[in-house]
Protein backbone atom coordinates (compact mmCIF):
# COMPACT_ATOMS: atom_id res chain seq x y z
CA UNK A 1 0.00 0.00 0.00
CA UNK A 2 0.94 3.27 -0.69
CA UNK A 3 -0.02 6.22 0.96
CA UNK A 4 -0.99 10.20 -0.05
CA UNK A 5 2.21 11.39 0.89
CA UNK A 6 3.86 9.36 -0.51
CA UNK A 7 2.12 9.78 -4.20
CA UNK A 8 2.38 13.34 -3.66
CA UNK A 9 6.40 13.15 -3.03
CA UNK A 10 6.89 10.41 -6.17
CA UNK A 11 4.58 13.20 -8.34
CA UNK A 12 7.64 15.79 -6.65
CA UNK A 13 10.57 13.41 -7.69
CA UNK A 14 8.95 13.19 -11.47
CA UNK A 15 8.35 16.92 -11.41
CA UNK A 16 4.49 15.67 -12.83
CA UNK A 17 1.82 17.88 -11.84
CA UNK A 18 -1.28 16.10 -10.42
CA UNK A 19 -4.51 17.39 -9.68
CA UNK A 20 -6.45 16.19 -6.51
CA UNK A 21 -8.79 13.41 -8.26
CA UNK A 22 -5.40 12.16 -9.78
CA UNK A 23 -3.98 12.13 -6.37
CA UNK A 24 -6.66 9.75 -5.45
CA UNK A 25 -7.01 7.46 -8.09
CA UNK A 26 -3.29 6.84 -8.70
CA UNK A 27 -2.85 6.20 -4.72
CA UNK A 28 -5.52 3.24 -5.21
CA UNK A 29 -3.79 2.08 -8.47
CA UNK A 30 -0.47 2.01 -7.48
CA UNK A 31 -1.34 0.24 -4.55
CA UNK A 32 -3.55 -2.55 -6.51
CA UNK A 33 -0.31 -2.89 -9.04
CA UNK A 34 2.24 -2.67 -6.08
CA UNK A 35 0.57 -5.96 -4.05
CA UNK A 36 0.53 -7.19 -7.67
CA UNK A 37 4.22 -6.94 -8.34
CA UNK A 38 4.65 -8.20 -4.48
CA UNK A 39 4.84 -12.00 -6.29
CA UNK A 40 8.51 -10.43 -6.87
CA UNK A 41 9.86 -10.84 -2.89
CA UNK A 42 8.88 -14.99 -3.74
CA UNK A 43 11.61 -15.62 -6.33
CA UNK A 44 15.16 -16.82 -4.90
CA UNK A 45 17.58 -14.50 -6.35
CA UNK A 46 20.43 -15.25 -3.76
CA UNK A 47 23.52 -15.17 -6.12
CA UNK A 48 22.12 -14.11 -9.12
CA UNK A 49 23.24 -10.90 -11.07
CA UNK A 50 20.99 -8.57 -12.31
CA UNK A 51 20.40 -7.85 -16.31
CA UNK A 52 19.79 -4.73 -17.08
CA UNK A 53 19.95 -5.28 -20.65
CA UNK A 54 19.52 -8.10 -23.03
CA UNK A 55 21.64 -6.82 -25.81
CA UNK A 56 24.65 -9.14 -25.35
CA UNK A 57 27.27 -6.59 -26.04
CA UNK A 58 29.85 -4.78 -23.58
CA UNK A 59 31.86 -1.59 -24.42
CA UNK A 60 30.92 -1.09 -28.12
CA UNK A 61 33.38 1.61 -29.25
CA UNK A 62 33.71 3.38 -32.26
CA UNK A 63 35.70 5.77 -33.69
CA UNK A 64 35.36 9.70 -33.17
CA UNK A 65 34.63 11.11 -36.20
CA UNK A 66 33.42 14.27 -36.81
CA UNK A 67 30.31 14.73 -39.10
CA UNK A 68 28.04 17.35 -40.23
CA UNK A 69 25.90 18.13 -37.32
CA UNK A 70 22.26 20.09 -37.84
CA UNK A 71 22.24 24.16 -38.08
CA UNK A 72 20.40 25.46 -35.30
CA UNK A 73 17.68 26.42 -36.99
CA UNK A 74 16.65 22.91 -37.94
CA UNK A 75 17.14 21.79 -34.31
CA UNK A 76 15.07 24.57 -32.74
CA UNK A 77 11.79 24.45 -35.25
CA UNK A 78 10.41 22.75 -32.75
CA UNK A 79 10.86 24.63 -29.44
CA UNK A 80 7.94 26.32 -28.01
CA UNK A 81 10.18 29.66 -27.53
CA UNK A 82 13.35 30.74 -28.66
CA UNK A 83 15.78 34.16 -29.28
CA UNK A 84 18.84 34.13 -31.14
CA UNK A 85 19.25 30.55 -31.96
CA UNK A 86 18.69 29.37 -27.77
CA UNK A 87 15.91 28.11 -26.14
CA UNK A 88 13.91 30.69 -23.97
CA UNK A 89 13.40 29.39 -20.56
CA UNK A 90 11.69 31.28 -17.43
CA UNK A 91 13.91 32.37 -15.01
CA UNK A 92 16.35 29.25 -13.08
CA UNK A 93 17.98 31.65 -10.03
CA UNK A 94 15.31 33.07 -7.71
CA UNK A 95 15.38 36.67 -6.14
CA UNK A 96 17.52 38.19 -8.97
CA UNK B 1 -12.28 -11.50 -57.51
CA UNK B 2 -9.14 -10.40 -55.35
CA UNK B 3 -8.70 -6.58 -55.14
CA UNK B 4 -5.21 -5.09 -55.49
CA UNK B 5 -5.41 -4.61 -51.88
CA UNK B 6 -6.04 -7.63 -50.70
CA UNK B 7 -2.64 -9.00 -52.33
CA UNK B 8 0.36 -10.07 -50.37
CA UNK B 9 3.83 -8.20 -50.85
CA UNK B 10 5.57 -10.82 -53.15
CA UNK B 11 2.32 -11.04 -54.85
CA UNK B 12 2.27 -7.42 -55.64
CA UNK B 13 6.32 -7.25 -56.21
CA UNK B 14 5.95 -9.50 -58.55
CA UNK B 15 3.28 -7.98 -60.60
CA UNK B 16 5.12 -4.69 -60.31
CA UNK B 17 7.98 -6.24 -61.79
CA UNK B 18 6.51 -7.47 -64.43
CA UNK B 19 5.07 -4.30 -65.03
CA UNK B 20 1.34 -5.62 -65.20
CA UNK B 21 0.75 -3.08 -62.74
CA UNK B 22 1.82 0.16 -61.63
CA UNK B 23 3.01 0.92 -58.16
CA UNK B 24 0.67 4.63 -58.88
CA UNK B 25 -2.56 1.98 -59.39
CA UNK B 26 -1.52 -0.19 -55.93
CA UNK B 27 -1.34 3.38 -54.15
CA UNK B 28 -4.49 4.44 -55.61
CA UNK B 29 -6.46 0.95 -54.60
CA UNK B 30 -5.11 1.79 -50.89
CA UNK B 31 -6.32 5.49 -50.48
CA UNK B 32 -9.42 4.50 -51.94
CA UNK B 33 -9.25 2.04 -49.62
CA UNK B 34 -8.30 4.11 -46.62
CA UNK B 35 -11.57 6.27 -47.74
CA UNK B 36 -13.72 3.78 -47.69
CA UNK B 37 -12.66 2.05 -44.54
CA UNK B 38 -11.15 4.88 -42.19
CA UNK B 39 -13.84 6.54 -40.88
CA UNK B 40 -14.71 3.01 -39.40
CA UNK B 41 -11.76 2.00 -38.30
CA UNK B 42 -9.55 4.98 -37.62
CA UNK B 43 -6.18 3.31 -37.77
CA UNK B 44 -4.27 6.31 -39.22
CA UNK B 45 -3.41 9.60 -37.21
CA UNK B 46 -2.05 11.12 -40.87
CA UNK B 47 -2.97 9.99 -44.18
CA UNK B 48 0.09 10.84 -46.42
CA UNK B 49 -1.57 10.70 -49.61
CA UNK B 50 0.36 13.35 -51.77
CA UNK B 51 3.66 12.16 -50.26
CA UNK B 52 2.23 8.33 -51.09
CA UNK B 53 1.33 9.39 -54.71
CA UNK B 54 4.97 10.85 -55.38
CA UNK B 55 6.50 7.91 -54.14
CA UNK B 56 4.76 5.60 -56.20
CA UNK B 57 5.89 7.54 -59.08
CA UNK B 58 9.44 7.64 -58.23
CA UNK B 59 9.06 3.71 -57.61
CA UNK B 60 7.26 3.46 -60.73
CA UNK B 61 10.47 4.93 -62.67
CA UNK B 62 13.02 3.09 -60.83
CA UNK B 63 10.90 -0.34 -61.58
CA UNK B 64 10.53 0.75 -65.59
CA UNK B 65 14.72 1.13 -65.48
CA UNK B 66 14.55 -2.15 -63.07
CA UNK B 67 17.26 -0.45 -61.21
CA UNK B 68 17.96 -0.90 -57.53
CA UNK B 69 14.93 -2.73 -56.92
CA UNK B 70 14.13 -4.11 -53.44
CA UNK B 71 11.42 -6.56 -53.01
CA UNK B 72 9.62 -3.00 -51.15
CA UNK B 73 10.08 -1.17 -54.34
CA UNK B 74 6.41 0.55 -54.94
CA UNK B 75 4.76 -1.23 -52.06
CA UNK B 76 1.89 0.73 -49.84
CA UNK B 77 3.13 0.41 -46.15
CA UNK B 78 2.20 2.47 -42.55
CA UNK B 79 4.29 3.57 -40.52
CA UNK B 80 3.70 3.65 -36.00
CA UNK B 81 3.40 6.80 -35.01
CA UNK B 82 6.59 6.50 -33.08
CA UNK B 83 9.00 6.01 -35.80
CA UNK B 84 10.42 9.27 -36.67
CA UNK B 85 9.86 10.42 -39.85
CA UNK B 86 11.49 13.71 -41.10
CA UNK B 87 9.38 17.09 -41.31
CA UNK B 88 6.47 14.88 -41.02
CA UNK B 89 4.08 14.84 -37.47
CA UNK B 90 5.74 12.22 -35.06
CA UNK B 91 3.12 12.48 -31.90
CA UNK B 92 3.57 9.23 -30.07
CA UNK B 93 -0.43 9.22 -29.89
CA UNK B 94 0.38 11.86 -27.72
CA UNK B 95 -0.69 15.65 -26.89
CA UNK B 96 2.62 16.61 -25.77
CA UNK B 97 3.27 15.71 -29.84
CA UNK B 98 1.13 16.51 -31.54
CA UNK B 99 2.89 18.89 -33.61
CA UNK B 100 6.41 17.27 -33.55
CA UNK B 101 8.01 17.34 -36.60
CA UNK B 102 11.15 15.47 -36.41
CA UNK B 103 14.18 17.00 -37.97
CA UNK B 104 15.56 13.47 -39.06
CA UNK B 105 14.56 9.79 -40.11
CA UNK B 106 14.70 6.94 -37.80
CA UNK B 107 16.98 4.91 -39.40
CA UNK B 108 14.41 1.94 -40.06
CA UNK B 109 13.20 5.17 -41.82
CA UNK B 110 16.29 5.91 -44.42
CA UNK B 111 16.28 2.30 -44.79
CA UNK B 112 12.70 1.74 -45.88
CA UNK B 113 12.84 5.13 -48.30
CA UNK B 114 16.07 3.71 -49.32
CA UNK B 115 14.42 0.67 -50.64
CA UNK B 116 11.37 2.80 -52.49
CA UNK B 117 8.34 1.81 -50.06
CA UNK B 118 5.21 4.12 -50.60
CA UNK B 119 4.00 5.44 -47.21
CA UNK B 120 0.61 6.03 -47.00
CA UNK B 121 0.37 7.18 -43.42
CA UNK B 122 1.04 6.97 -39.48
CA UNK B 123 -0.36 4.72 -37.72
CA UNK B 124 -2.62 5.41 -34.11
CA UNK B 125 -0.99 4.11 -31.02
CA UNK B 126 -1.34 3.68 -27.29
CA UNK B 127 0.11 7.13 -25.74
CA UNK B 128 4.04 6.03 -25.95
CA UNK B 129 3.55 3.02 -26.89
CA UNK B 130 1.91 2.24 -23.29
CA UNK B 131 -1.02 0.44 -23.14
CA UNK B 132 -2.85 -2.97 -24.84
CA UNK B 133 -5.71 -1.50 -26.66
CA UNK B 134 -4.76 1.85 -28.21
CA UNK B 135 -7.65 3.55 -25.88
CA UNK B 136 -4.79 5.23 -24.13
CA UNK B 137 -3.89 7.00 -27.81
CA UNK B 138 -4.69 10.94 -26.62
CA UNK B 139 -6.39 11.23 -29.90
CA UNK B 140 -8.81 8.43 -30.48
CA UNK B 141 -9.49 4.78 -30.43
CA UNK B 142 -8.62 2.42 -33.19
CA UNK B 143 -11.32 0.06 -33.91
CA UNK B 144 -10.99 -3.59 -34.40
CA UNK B 145 -11.66 -4.70 -38.37
CA UNK B 146 -13.06 -7.83 -37.54
CA UNK B 147 -15.23 -6.13 -34.88
CA UNK B 148 -15.59 -2.76 -34.89
CA UNK B 149 -16.92 -2.42 -31.32
CA UNK B 150 -13.53 -4.40 -30.32
CA UNK B 151 -10.13 -3.21 -29.82
CA UNK B 152 -7.05 -3.75 -32.25
CA UNK B 153 -5.26 -4.69 -29.38
CA UNK B 154 -1.96 -2.57 -28.48
CA UNK B 155 -0.04 -0.97 -28.55
CA UNK B 156 0.86 -0.82 -32.04
CA UNK B 157 -2.79 -1.21 -32.90
CA UNK B 158 -3.15 0.96 -35.49
CA UNK B 159 -0.35 -0.96 -37.59
CA UNK B 160 -2.42 -4.17 -37.40
CA UNK B 161 -5.38 -2.74 -37.64
CA UNK B 162 -4.59 -0.74 -41.23
CA UNK B 163 -2.97 -3.79 -42.34
CA UNK B 164 -6.25 -6.16 -41.49
CA UNK B 165 -8.73 -3.82 -43.05
CA UNK B 166 -6.24 -3.51 -46.61
CA UNK B 167 -5.36 0.10 -45.79
CA UNK B 168 -1.45 -0.98 -46.45
CA UNK B 169 0.06 -4.13 -47.34
CA UNK B 170 2.27 -4.12 -44.57
CA UNK B 171 3.41 -2.14 -41.42
CA UNK B 172 5.95 -1.84 -38.85
CA UNK B 173 5.17 -0.91 -35.21
CA UNK B 174 7.32 -1.35 -31.87
CA UNK B 175 7.13 -4.09 -29.32
CA UNK B 176 8.43 -3.53 -26.03
CA UNK B 177 5.87 -6.08 -24.24
CA UNK B 178 3.72 -7.61 -26.78
CA UNK B 179 2.55 -4.34 -28.81
CA UNK B 180 3.36 -5.83 -31.94
CA UNK B 181 2.58 -9.50 -31.33
CA UNK B 182 -0.69 -9.07 -29.37
CA UNK B 183 -2.37 -6.50 -31.40
CA UNK B 184 -1.22 -8.80 -34.21
CA UNK B 185 -3.08 -12.12 -32.44
CA UNK B 186 -6.14 -9.38 -31.91
CA UNK B 187 -6.40 -8.42 -35.77
CA UNK B 188 -5.42 -11.88 -37.64
CA UNK B 189 -2.26 -10.55 -38.87
CA UNK B 190 1.40 -11.53 -38.51
CA UNK B 191 3.44 -9.76 -36.20
CA UNK B 192 7.02 -10.17 -35.45
CA UNK B 193 9.07 -8.68 -32.72
CA UNK B 194 12.93 -9.05 -33.89
CA UNK B 195 15.85 -9.57 -31.30
CA UNK B 196 16.66 -6.92 -28.84
CA UNK B 197 19.60 -5.63 -31.31
CA UNK B 198 18.62 -6.65 -34.77
CA UNK B 199 16.57 -3.42 -35.63
CA UNK B 200 17.94 0.11 -35.23
CA UNK B 201 16.02 1.83 -32.39
CA UNK B 202 17.83 5.31 -33.76
CA UNK B 203 14.98 7.37 -34.29
CA UNK B 204 12.45 5.02 -32.67
CA UNK B 205 10.55 7.70 -29.42
CA UNK B 206 12.18 5.66 -26.37
CA UNK B 207 9.57 3.91 -24.15
CA UNK B 208 12.13 1.72 -22.43
CA UNK B 209 15.52 1.38 -23.91
CA UNK B 210 16.71 -2.37 -22.89
CA UNK B 211 13.09 -3.43 -24.52
CA UNK B 212 12.19 -1.66 -27.33
CA UNK B 213 12.40 -3.31 -30.75
CA UNK B 214 10.93 -2.25 -34.31
CA UNK B 215 9.27 -5.01 -36.26
CA UNK B 216 6.95 -5.59 -39.02
CA UNK B 217 2.80 -6.92 -39.13
CA UNK B 218 2.45 -8.50 -42.23
CA UNK B 219 -0.65 -10.98 -44.11
CA UNK B 220 1.83 -13.96 -43.92
CA UNK B 221 5.05 -14.96 -43.08
CA UNK B 222 6.74 -14.59 -46.39
CA UNK B 223 6.02 -10.60 -46.41
CA UNK B 224 7.09 -10.64 -42.41
CA UNK B 225 10.50 -11.99 -43.67
CA UNK B 226 10.46 -9.51 -47.02
CA UNK B 227 9.69 -6.61 -44.34
CA UNK B 228 12.56 -7.58 -41.99
CA UNK B 229 15.23 -7.83 -44.11
CA UNK B 230 14.69 -4.39 -45.90
CA UNK B 231 14.94 -3.15 -41.88
CA UNK B 232 17.69 -5.42 -40.02
CA UNK B 233 20.99 -4.91 -39.55
CA UNK B 234 24.00 -2.98 -37.22
CA UNK B 235 23.55 0.68 -37.05
CA UNK B 236 26.25 3.18 -36.02
CA UNK B 237 24.03 5.41 -34.54
CA UNK B 238 22.59 2.37 -31.72
CA UNK B 239 25.29 1.40 -29.85
CA UNK B 240 22.61 -1.61 -28.56
CA UNK B 241 22.62 -2.40 -32.09
CA UNK B 242 23.68 -5.58 -32.93
CA UNK B 243 26.97 -6.69 -35.70
CA UNK B 244 25.79 -10.06 -35.74
CA UNK B 245 25.40 -11.10 -39.39
CA UNK B 246 21.64 -11.14 -41.16
CA UNK B 247 20.27 -14.29 -41.94
CA UNK B 248 18.64 -14.39 -45.33
CA UNK B 249 15.46 -14.59 -44.48
CA UNK B 250 13.20 -16.03 -47.53
CA UNK B 251 16.11 -18.81 -47.70
CA UNK B 252 14.66 -21.36 -45.64
CA UNK B 253 11.01 -21.04 -46.51
CA UNK B 254 10.82 -24.17 -47.51
CA UNK B 255 7.45 -26.07 -46.03
CA UNK B 256 9.48 -27.95 -44.60
CA UNK B 257 9.38 -28.65 -40.59
CA UNK B 258 10.21 -32.24 -40.16
CA UNK B 259 12.81 -32.97 -37.33
CA UNK B 260 12.34 -29.95 -35.87
CA UNK B 261 11.84 -29.62 -32.13
CA UNK B 262 8.66 -27.72 -30.56
CA UNK B 263 8.83 -26.97 -26.77
CA UNK B 264 5.30 -25.86 -25.81
CA UNK B 265 6.33 -23.73 -22.17
CA UNK B 266 3.83 -25.78 -19.21
CA UNK B 267 3.45 -22.78 -17.86
CA UNK B 268 1.72 -20.91 -20.53
CA UNK B 269 -1.45 -22.74 -19.71
CA UNK B 270 -2.54 -20.20 -17.57
CA UNK B 271 -5.83 -19.71 -15.58
CA UNK B 272 -7.28 -16.93 -17.09
CA UNK B 273 -6.90 -18.00 -20.67
CA UNK B 274 -10.10 -18.73 -22.74
CA UNK B 275 -10.61 -21.88 -23.23
CA UNK B 276 -11.50 -20.92 -26.94
CA UNK B 277 -7.98 -20.09 -27.06
CA UNK B 278 -6.22 -22.61 -25.28
CA UNK B 279 -7.98 -25.20 -27.71
CA UNK B 280 -7.02 -23.31 -31.20
CA UNK B 281 -3.01 -23.26 -29.82
CA UNK B 282 -3.61 -26.83 -28.96
CA UNK B 283 -4.79 -27.58 -32.26
CA UNK B 284 -2.20 -25.17 -34.04
CA UNK B 285 0.68 -27.53 -31.94
CA UNK B 286 -0.82 -30.77 -33.26
CA UNK B 287 -0.48 -29.67 -36.73
CA UNK B 288 2.74 -29.05 -36.40
CA UNK B 289 3.19 -32.15 -34.88
CA UNK B 290 1.49 -33.81 -38.10
CA UNK B 291 3.50 -31.91 -40.25
CA UNK B 292 6.89 -34.08 -39.03
CA UNK B 293 8.09 -31.65 -36.13
CA UNK B 294 8.79 -33.07 -32.44
CA UNK B 295 6.46 -31.70 -29.74
CA UNK B 296 7.20 -31.98 -26.66
CA UNK B 297 6.32 -29.93 -23.03
CA UNK B 298 8.93 -27.71 -21.83
CA UNK B 299 9.31 -26.04 -17.96
CA UNK B 300 10.33 -22.16 -18.07
CA UNK B 301 9.77 -21.96 -14.56
CA UNK B 302 9.66 -18.09 -13.89
CA UNK B 303 7.08 -17.21 -16.16
CA UNK B 304 5.16 -16.33 -12.86
CA UNK B 305 7.15 -13.31 -12.35
CA UNK B 306 7.64 -11.77 -15.80
CA UNK B 307 4.68 -9.30 -15.77
CA UNK B 308 5.56 -8.17 -12.32
CA UNK B 309 9.48 -7.79 -13.44
CA UNK B 310 8.48 -6.32 -16.68
CA UNK B 311 6.28 -3.67 -14.71
CA UNK B 312 9.38 -2.47 -12.72
CA UNK B 313 12.04 -2.45 -15.41
CA UNK B 314 9.97 -0.94 -17.84
CA UNK B 315 8.20 1.85 -16.32
CA UNK B 316 11.62 2.71 -14.46
CA UNK B 317 13.15 3.23 -17.79
CA UNK B 318 10.44 4.71 -18.98
CA UNK B 319 10.14 7.53 -16.31
CA UNK B 320 13.78 8.43 -16.91
CA UNK B 321 13.19 8.48 -20.56
CA UNK B 322 10.37 10.84 -20.78
CA UNK B 323 12.06 12.76 -18.12
CA UNK B 324 13.03 14.71 -21.46
CA UNK B 325 9.57 16.29 -22.05
CA UNK B 326 9.77 19.45 -19.96
CA UNK B 327 8.72 22.01 -22.30
CA UNK B 328 12.02 23.75 -22.81
CA UNK B 329 12.96 21.91 -26.12
CA UNK B 330 9.89 20.53 -28.22
CA UNK B 331 6.47 19.29 -27.92
CA UNK B 332 3.67 21.00 -25.93
CA UNK B 333 4.80 23.65 -23.25
CA UNK B 334 2.87 25.12 -20.93
CA UNK B 335 3.46 28.66 -21.14
CA UNK B 336 1.18 30.80 -18.22
CA UNK B 337 3.52 31.29 -15.57
CA UNK B 338 7.01 32.93 -15.01
CA UNK B 339 7.88 29.89 -12.52
CA UNK B 340 10.56 27.15 -14.05
CA UNK B 341 9.12 24.33 -11.98
CA UNK B 342 5.04 25.04 -12.03
CA UNK B 343 5.42 24.94 -16.06
CA UNK B 344 7.72 22.36 -16.21
CA UNK B 345 5.22 20.33 -13.82
CA UNK B 346 2.20 21.63 -15.91
CA UNK B 347 3.56 20.74 -19.32
CA UNK B 348 3.88 17.37 -17.77
CA UNK B 349 0.38 17.32 -16.32
CA UNK B 350 -1.19 18.87 -19.05
CA UNK B 351 0.73 16.67 -22.14
CA UNK B 352 0.82 13.38 -20.76
CA UNK B 353 -2.36 11.07 -20.58
CA UNK B 354 -3.46 9.24 -17.73
CA UNK B 355 -1.35 5.65 -18.62
CA UNK B 356 1.85 7.62 -19.03
CA UNK B 357 1.25 9.19 -15.71
CA UNK B 358 0.38 5.86 -13.76
CA UNK B 359 3.64 4.13 -15.27
CA UNK B 360 5.85 7.94 -14.49
CA UNK B 361 4.80 7.59 -11.17
CA UNK B 362 5.23 3.22 -11.13
CA UNK B 363 8.75 3.82 -12.50
CA UNK B 364 9.95 6.93 -10.27
CA UNK B 365 8.70 4.87 -6.74
CA UNK B 366 10.57 1.62 -8.18
CA UNK B 367 13.73 3.62 -8.56
CA UNK B 368 13.02 5.94 -5.68
CA UNK B 369 15.83 6.17 -2.53
CA UNK B 370 14.29 3.16 -0.01
CA UNK B 371 12.53 1.07 -2.75
CA UNK B 372 15.64 1.03 -5.45
CA UNK B 373 16.37 -2.64 -3.95
CA UNK B 374 13.33 -4.25 -3.01
CA UNK B 375 11.94 -3.49 -6.96
CA UNK B 376 14.37 -2.57 -9.27
CA UNK B 377 17.33 -4.30 -8.39
CA UNK B 378 15.13 -7.20 -7.71
CA UNK B 379 13.13 -7.16 -10.96
CA UNK B 380 16.78 -7.12 -12.74
CA UNK B 381 17.82 -10.42 -11.06
CA UNK B 382 14.57 -12.32 -11.70
CA UNK B 383 15.10 -10.66 -15.36
CA UNK B 384 17.90 -13.14 -15.27
CA UNK B 385 16.11 -16.03 -13.87
CA UNK B 386 13.94 -15.47 -16.93
CA UNK B 387 16.27 -15.34 -19.55
CA UNK B 388 17.80 -18.22 -18.48
CA UNK B 389 14.98 -20.33 -18.21
CA UNK B 390 15.02 -19.68 -22.39
CA UNK B 391 18.75 -19.82 -22.43
CA UNK B 392 18.10 -23.83 -21.15
CA UNK B 393 14.74 -24.25 -23.52
CA UNK B 394 17.09 -23.10 -26.23
CA UNK B 395 19.56 -26.32 -25.71
CA UNK B 396 16.80 -28.49 -26.46
CA UNK B 397 14.49 -26.85 -28.82
CA UNK B 398 14.17 -24.86 -31.82
CA UNK B 399 10.91 -22.90 -31.27
CA UNK B 400 8.80 -22.11 -28.68
CA UNK B 401 4.57 -22.57 -29.33
CA UNK B 402 2.22 -20.87 -26.92
CA UNK B 403 -1.06 -18.74 -27.30
CA UNK B 404 0.18 -14.82 -28.22
CA UNK B 405 -2.58 -13.66 -25.86
CA UNK B 406 -4.76 -15.02 -22.67
CA UNK B 407 -8.11 -13.47 -24.77
CA UNK B 408 -9.58 -12.94 -28.39
CA UNK B 409 -10.19 -9.05 -28.67
CA UNK B 410 -12.41 -7.37 -26.31
CA UNK B 411 -14.91 -4.48 -26.11
CA UNK B 412 -13.53 -0.89 -26.29
CA UNK B 413 -14.38 0.06 -22.85
CA UNK B 414 -14.18 -3.38 -21.09
CA UNK B 415 -11.24 -3.64 -19.43
CA UNK B 416 -10.86 -0.06 -17.03
CA UNK B 417 -8.55 -2.19 -14.48
CA UNK B 418 -4.56 -0.72 -15.26
CA UNK B 419 -3.42 -4.42 -13.86
CA UNK B 420 -5.84 -6.31 -15.71
CA UNK B 421 -4.72 -5.08 -18.65
CA UNK B 422 -1.45 -5.56 -18.41
CA UNK B 423 -2.00 -9.09 -18.13
CA UNK B 424 -2.60 -8.67 -21.67
CA UNK B 425 0.80 -9.10 -22.26
CA UNK B 426 1.38 -12.31 -19.77
CA UNK B 427 2.72 -14.38 -23.23
CA UNK B 428 4.66 -11.56 -24.59
CA UNK B 429 6.57 -9.70 -21.94
CA UNK B 430 8.88 -12.81 -21.27
CA UNK B 431 10.60 -12.57 -25.12
CA UNK B 432 11.16 -9.12 -24.37
CA UNK B 433 12.82 -9.80 -20.87
CA UNK B 434 14.99 -12.16 -22.73
CA UNK B 435 15.75 -9.94 -25.58
CA UNK B 436 14.98 -12.94 -27.85
CA UNK B 437 12.62 -13.06 -30.98
CA UNK B 438 8.79 -13.99 -31.52
CA UNK B 439 6.59 -14.11 -33.79
CA UNK B 440 2.26 -13.98 -33.56
CA UNK B 441 0.69 -15.68 -36.72
CA UNK B 442 -3.39 -16.47 -37.16
CA UNK B 443 -4.05 -19.49 -35.64
CA UNK B 444 -7.99 -19.79 -35.57
CA UNK B 445 -11.31 -17.68 -34.81
CA UNK B 446 -13.74 -18.27 -32.18
CA UNK B 447 -17.44 -16.70 -32.80
CA UNK B 448 -15.61 -14.99 -35.63
CA UNK B 449 -12.89 -13.45 -33.46
CA UNK B 450 -9.01 -14.05 -34.65
CA UNK B 451 -6.86 -16.01 -31.76
CA UNK B 452 -3.26 -15.45 -32.25
CA UNK B 453 -0.33 -18.31 -32.19
CA UNK B 454 2.67 -17.30 -30.69
CA UNK B 455 6.14 -19.25 -32.04
CA UNK B 456 9.29 -17.61 -29.69
CA UNK B 457 12.71 -18.55 -31.15
CA UNK B 458 16.39 -18.04 -30.18
CA UNK B 459 18.25 -15.07 -30.10
CA UNK B 460 18.98 -13.99 -33.58
CA UNK B 461 16.74 -17.09 -34.89
CA UNK B 462 14.09 -14.96 -36.74
CA UNK B 463 14.82 -17.41 -39.82
CA UNK B 464 13.99 -19.98 -38.09
CA UNK B 465 10.41 -19.00 -36.27
CA UNK B 466 9.52 -17.53 -39.85
CA UNK B 467 10.32 -20.56 -41.27
CA UNK B 468 7.38 -22.75 -38.84
CA UNK B 469 5.33 -19.61 -39.25
CA UNK B 470 5.28 -20.32 -43.41
CA UNK B 471 5.56 -24.07 -43.05
CA UNK B 472 1.99 -23.58 -40.93
CA UNK B 473 0.45 -21.06 -43.31
CA UNK B 474 1.17 -23.81 -46.39
CA UNK B 475 -1.64 -25.90 -44.41
CA UNK B 476 -3.99 -23.43 -42.82
CA UNK B 477 -6.11 -20.57 -44.35
CA UNK B 478 -6.64 -18.54 -41.04
CA UNK B 479 -4.58 -15.82 -42.46
CA UNK B 480 -6.10 -15.16 -45.55
CA UNK B 481 -9.21 -14.45 -44.61
CA UNK B 482 -10.47 -11.08 -44.65
CA UNK B 483 -12.90 -9.07 -41.96
CA UNK B 484 -16.13 -7.83 -43.35
CA UNK B 485 -16.05 -3.89 -43.57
Amino acid sequence: MIDRETVIHVAKLARLGLSEEDINIFQGQLSVILQNIAILQEADVSGVSPTAHASRLTNIMRTDTPRPSYPPEVLLANAPDQEDNYLKVNAVLEGE
Amino acid sequence: MTELYQLTIHEAGKLLRQRKISSVELTQAHLDRIRAVEDKVKALTLITDDLALQQAREADKRLARNENLSPLTGIPIAIKDVICTKDITTTCGSRMLENFKPPFDATVMQKLNAAGIVMVGKTNMDEFAMGSSTEHSAFFPTHNPWDLERTPGGSSGGSAAAVAAGMAMGAYGSDTGGSIRQPGALCNVVGLKPTYGRVSRFGLVAFASSLDQIGPFARDARDAALLLQVIAGHDPCDATSSPHPVADYTANLNGSIKGLRIGVPEEYWVEGTQPEVVAAVQADIEKLHEMGAIVEPVSLPHTKYGVAAYYIVAPAEASANLARYDGVKYGYSYRDTNDMWEAMEKTRQYGFGAEVKRRIMLGTYALSAGYYDAYYKRAEKVRTLIRQDFERAFERFDVLASPASPTVAFKLGEISDPYQMYLQDVFTIPANLAGICGISIPGGFSNGLPIGFQLLGNAFAEDMILRVADAFQRVTDYHTRWPQL
